[in-house]
């Protein structure tokens, strides 16, 4: 040890020594972050097929492996051994740049996602502008897998969801100033410490509209049902219908991914993040899973209980409920913040 | 060269090589999207500055919003190429005279004699817990409240007028009022009528003698 430490000293001494350590240990943070979210978006395909297996009396996927557990391996390794096939007046490069720039800001918004008190990669301090951000590019994989597709199926399945992402994305923005307001914060760490103290002191109470609207937002932002136009098989003119093999399931993880990311923001912002919900039990990252969990399973139970809407009432729910609603509950927030009622928007 | 020079040098390249390309590239569609590689390397370098509530708005309005509306227009429009660069030599010499002028005008304001090393010091790195975000919204509801709010207002009265201007109603729209589709009742649609399930046979003709 004790011939080591001037070596040691010498190199933390130099700037690119420095620079070379902080970056590869940001870069295994980044990989102890993808890793378990690859993981769990995998497995999150089978939980959807359990889950609305047994609310249809049925058993669900249960041949590979015991209880179908090795089903989603299964399925990404049939995936990669697909063929992909590329339409053939299809440009190239921006064919194959719409899976990746599907993929890639779902992956990236969890930068500044605090998993504990100091379990956080990024700490900065408009981390939820930053996530708003990601999120808003998204829709270019949308937009570019459907042009590039040159097929006209393609491309009005993503003038579709395009359309639709970027409307109810608007309605999400403002849910969540409704949150900010009373945090008085835009970084994720101090909202969820804002909602210390307990069940009754997360913001699903005091912004119970922009809670309901944020999810039912956050439903429609990743083409889930029952807002999934994309794929629509009465319907289907989805934006993905050229593709095949792994670049299919490009679009489909980044669904997933998105999921997760939009309950992971919504445990954080409204449900106290890694919170304890009684003040004597010990707060940490497993009470996150578990809120986490309980929003996927709405999504889920979403998806095997109403049907799809139609697209023009899609429209008009977001623009025409949504955006209503949220505007008038900042304002009420705004108002009762000078009232003495303030305690509750703490 | 310290690591944030060949992130910055990096970042230029691209954005160089962006912005050439917006105004190259033979497709329209492929020029608004270098556009928006070009908003987001200047994001990038923004964030070098410390300014990262304007780079994340920038990433978050130009990218998020206006590009994606841009591509909207861009990718249904009908355009030839062919017809587009028609004429493209009898105009280069007004163009060259007019670029030439602006480019000039442009380093007379923006050149080394106002905006040198010498002119502009360094910019000083901020404390760690300086927030950006915190400052510029403290900066915008006091000191420049009022015109904060005017340009605010003059927004929305063009996004008004542009709706307004916009809007026709088209009369052969078969529109229907969700509410009252939501209100609808079973009575409105299906008459209920009271009768008997079984009818008494009444003389059954007798078709075994024709058949």
């Amino acid at each position: 040890m004790e011939f080591f430490e001037p070596i040691m000293t010498w190199l933390q001494h130099q700037s690119w020594w420095a620079a070379f350590i902080l970056t590869s240990w940001t870069i295994i943070k980044i990989i102890a972050i993808v890793l378990p979210l690859m993981g769990a978006l995998a497995y999150l395909t089978l939980a959807e097929r359990k889950v609305i297996g047994y609310m249809q009396v049925r058993i669900g996927p249960n041949r590979v492996g015991y209880f179908g557990l090795l089903q989603p391996i299964a399925d990404g390794v049939k995936l990669l051994f697909k063929e992909i096939i590329q339409p053939t007046a299809s440009n190239k490069f921006l064919f194959f740049l719409g899976p990746v720039l599907a993929m890639a800001p779902a992956l990236a918004a969890w930068a500044v996602v605090p998993f504990d008190l100091n379990l956080i990669l990024a700490n900065i301090d408009a981390g939820l502008l930053y996530i708003l951000a990601m999120t808003s590019i998204g829709v270019y994989g949308v937009i570019i897998a459907g042009w590039a597709s040159n097929s006209k199926y393609a491309f009005l399945g993503s003038l579709r969801s395009a359309a639709q992402i970027v409307s109810y994305e608007i309605a999400m923005g403002f849910a969540l100033v409704g949150v900010l307001m009373s945090a008085g914060s835009l970084n994720l760490g101090k909202i969820v410490l804002a909602q210390s103290g307990g069940f009754w002191q997360w913001y699903w109470l005091p912004l119970f509209p922009l809670f309901i609207v944020y999810f039912i937002s956050a439903v429609a932002e990743t083409n889930r049902a029952p807002f999934d136009v994309a794929e629509g098989e009465s319907e289907i003119v989805g934006f993905h219908v050229e593709y095949s093999g792994m670049a299919f399931a490009m679009f489909f993880l980044a669904e997933y991914a998105n999921m997760i990311l939009v309950c992971t923001l919504a445990a954080l912002m409204f449900l106290g993040g890694w919170l304890s919900p009684l003040p004597f039990l010990p707060d940490g990252f497993p009470w996150l899973l578990l809120k986490v969990a309980f929003m996927l399973f709405f999504m889920l139970w979403f998806r095997a209980t109403f049907p799809r809407y139609r697209y023009d009432q899609i429209m008009r729910l977001g623009w025409k409920v949504f955006i209503p609603i949220t505007l008038v509950w900042i304002v009420v927030v705004g108002g009762l913040m000078q009232t003495p009622l303030a305690y509750l928007f703490h | 060269m310290i690591f944030q020079d060949y992130v910055f040098y990096s970042l230029a390249a691209i954005l160089l090589f962006a912005g050439l390309r917006v105004i190259t590239a033979r497709n329209p569609v492929h020029a608004a999207l270098f556009l928006v590689l070009a908003f987001f390397t200047t994001a990038g370098i923004w964030l070098m500055l410390e300014a990262e509530f304007l780079a994340i708005v920038l990433v978050l309005v130009y990218v998020g919003a206006v590009m994606v509306l841009f591509l909207f227009v861009v990718m249904m429009l009908d355009i030839n190429l062919e017809k587009l660069k028609e004429g493209f030599w009898e105009a280069i010499i007004p163009a060259l005279i007019v670029g030439g002028f602006m480019c000039a005008e442009m380093i007379m304001v923006l050149g080394a004699k106002h905006f040198g090393l010498d002119r502009v010091s360094a910019p000083v790195p901020h404390p760690a817990g300086y927030s950006n975000t915190a400052e510029l919204g403290r900066q915008l509801y006091t000191d420049y409240l009022l015109p904060f709010e005017l340009a605010a207002v003059v927004l929305l009265v063009a996004m008004i007028a542009a709706i307004a201007l916009t809007l026709r109603r088209r009369k052969d729209s078969k529109y229907i009022n969700p509410v009252d589709q939501i209100n609808i009742k079973r009575a409105d649609r299906v008459r209920m009528v009271s009768m008997q399930s079984f009818k008494e046979p009444t003389q059954a003709p007798d078709n075994k003698e024709q058949g």
